[in-house]
């Protein structure tokens, strides 16, 4: 029985649940966000204190850390053990087969990881009270933000590059778990594509617009 | 048609290998790869140097013996072929072609462009059979089964075993290797009553034997030789689950 825990397979399952978790996150954050651009800040700030009071949505919360851990942790051990399984490299070698973006899953993985510090300190961490703001105000901490033309540019970058780690990301979940289909699995091809576009372009817009409307 | 060879040499086991080049003026375009290896071969015997070692035994696309990694691809650069199909008309005059051994942790070379390929063996080995006799074919309607399965699990079945598909991964993964054996047997009635069994076993001993993890980037069903699709991984880990 013990051999199932650390079975390829299984270390492939967990991590597509975490992820699969972290897929379906997404879109309510950005749903939420996207409130930034109404010109009034009550409804952000509203959505925004809900989200840290209601009980359900504080237990999400621990299961929202538990995955990304899970998620980072599995994916760094199956990468190192991916580079042990092949030693010695080619010395030509021709990768025009290989699903492109899934090539880069570990960089692409870990620069959002790096971008996720940065977001903490920029948000999380002044309602935990660490970074200085008024954490009843995301609102005008957002504002205030996105003046910055440099954190403008770390954020649209880290939203591109999780896109091509989400278009990888979507459909591989569903062949780990065990759902390749004659008909479906073309259609969540499409499905994938268009989340990862969608998603890293809904999140971008948000410090775009506000800088656009600040300057 | 003069070709010129970058070839890996490796004298054993645990000697370093490098790649030496070799010039051939006279090969013709109607020769298969490995007679043009073979034309290597006699040069280098008549010059009194060691022969290329390669694996090869049926010629004919069955064995599965004959792998090795050509200008980038495992089985060379033509699609559904194995080493022993690629024909030199593939190349023009003048070309140079890069031919290592098939890498991975679990494809130790044995000498120059030989690997020991047991570690897939061991997979076999492992529930990749039906434990009891099951005797001559019986009357064909006494087992019905349904002619998709029959199709899908011929298609599996057709795995030589080569290895390209752990070659052609970045990962060095044999899931599709070990996902048309799983789904062979899966498929069909007699392998219902060990199925569980099957799958525990045989991914235990794929993963004892140093594969990478898959990471379905699809490299292994582009350059399998017999087009086994990774249809049958997705069905290789439904079996696993259910193994559980
Ligand atoms: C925080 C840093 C992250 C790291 C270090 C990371 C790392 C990785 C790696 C290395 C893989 C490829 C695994 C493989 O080779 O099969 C992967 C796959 C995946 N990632 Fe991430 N990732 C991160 C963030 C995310 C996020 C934010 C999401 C979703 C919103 C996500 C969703 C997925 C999914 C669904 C998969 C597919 C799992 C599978 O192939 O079965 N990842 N991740
Ligand atoms: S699945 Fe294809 S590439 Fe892999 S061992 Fe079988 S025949 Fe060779
Ligand atoms: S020599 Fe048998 S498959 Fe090529």
């Amino acid at each position: 029985m013990s051999k199932v825990l650390y079975s390829s397979i299984s270390q492939k399952f967990i991590m597509a649940l975490a992820g699969l978790f972290l897929i379906t996150f997404l879109p309510v954050h950005l749903g939420i966000n996207l409130l930034l651009l109404n010109s009034d800040p009550e409804p952000f700030n509203r959505a925004a204190k809900f989200m840290s009071d209601f009980p359900v949505i504080k237990i999400m919360e621990i299961v929202l850390f538990a995955a990304i851990m899970i998620h980072i942790i599995y994916g760094i051990l199956l990468q190192i053990q991916n580079w042990i399984a092949r030693p010695v490299r080619y010395k030509k070698s021709n990768r025009s087969e290989t699903a492109p973006f899934s090539r880069f899953m570990i960089w692409t993985g870990g620069i959002i990881f790096i971008f996720l510090i940065i977001h903490f300190f920029n948000f999380y961490f002044i309602k935990l009270g660490l970074v200085e703001g008024d954490p009843y105000n995301f609102y005008d901490v957002a504002w205030q933000l996105f003046t910055n033309p440099l954190i403008n540019i770390i954020y649209w970058v880290s939203f591109i590059l999780l896109g091509f780690h989400l278009y990888h990301a979507f459909h591989s979940a569903f062949q780990t778990i065990g759902l390749n289909h004659r008909i479906w699995t073309p259609l969540i091809k499409g499905v994938a594509f268009i989340y990862a576009v969608i998603i890293p372009a809904g999140f971008s817009l948000i410090p775009l617009y506000i800088w656009i409307v600040s300057s | 048609m003069k070709i010129t060879l970058d070839i890996w040499r490796q004298k054993s086991r645990n000697e370093k290998g490098r790649f030496v080049r070799y010039e051939l003026e006279e090969v013709s375009p109607e020769m298969s790869f490995l007679e043009m290896l073979d034309l290597l071969n006699t040069n280098l015997i008549k010059r009194g140097e060691d022969p290329v070692a390669f694996d090869h035994d049926c010629r004919e696309g069955i064995c599965g013996t004959c792998g090795m990694y050509v200008n980038g691809h495992p089985h060379g650069p033509v699609k559904s072929i194995t080493t022993c199909h690629l024909s030199m008309r593939e190349f023009k005059d003048g070309d140079t072609i890069t031919v290592e051994p098939f890498r991975a942790r679990s494809f130790p070379v044995i000498k120059d462009l030989v690997i020991d390929r047991m570690s897939l063996e061991h997979i076999q080995v492992a529930g990749g059979f039906i434990s009891v006799k099951t005797g001559s074919a019986p009357e064909a309607n006494t087992i019905p089964v349904p002619k998709k399965n029959a199709d899908e699990a011929f298609d599996a079945a057709s795995c030589i075993g080569c290895g390209a598909c752990v070659a052609a991964c970045k990962n060095a993964s044999a899931m599709l290797f070990l996902s048309a054996k799983v789904s062979q047997m899966a498929l069909l009635p007699h392998g219902k009553p060990e199925a569980k069994q099957r799958a525990r076993e045989m991914v235990a001993a794929m993963d004892d034997m140093g594969f990478g993890r898959c990471s379905n980037t699809g490299a292994c069903e582009a350059k399998c030789p017999k087009n086994i699709k990774i249809t049958n991984i997705a069905r290789l880990n439904r079996e696993y689950y259910k193994a559980y």
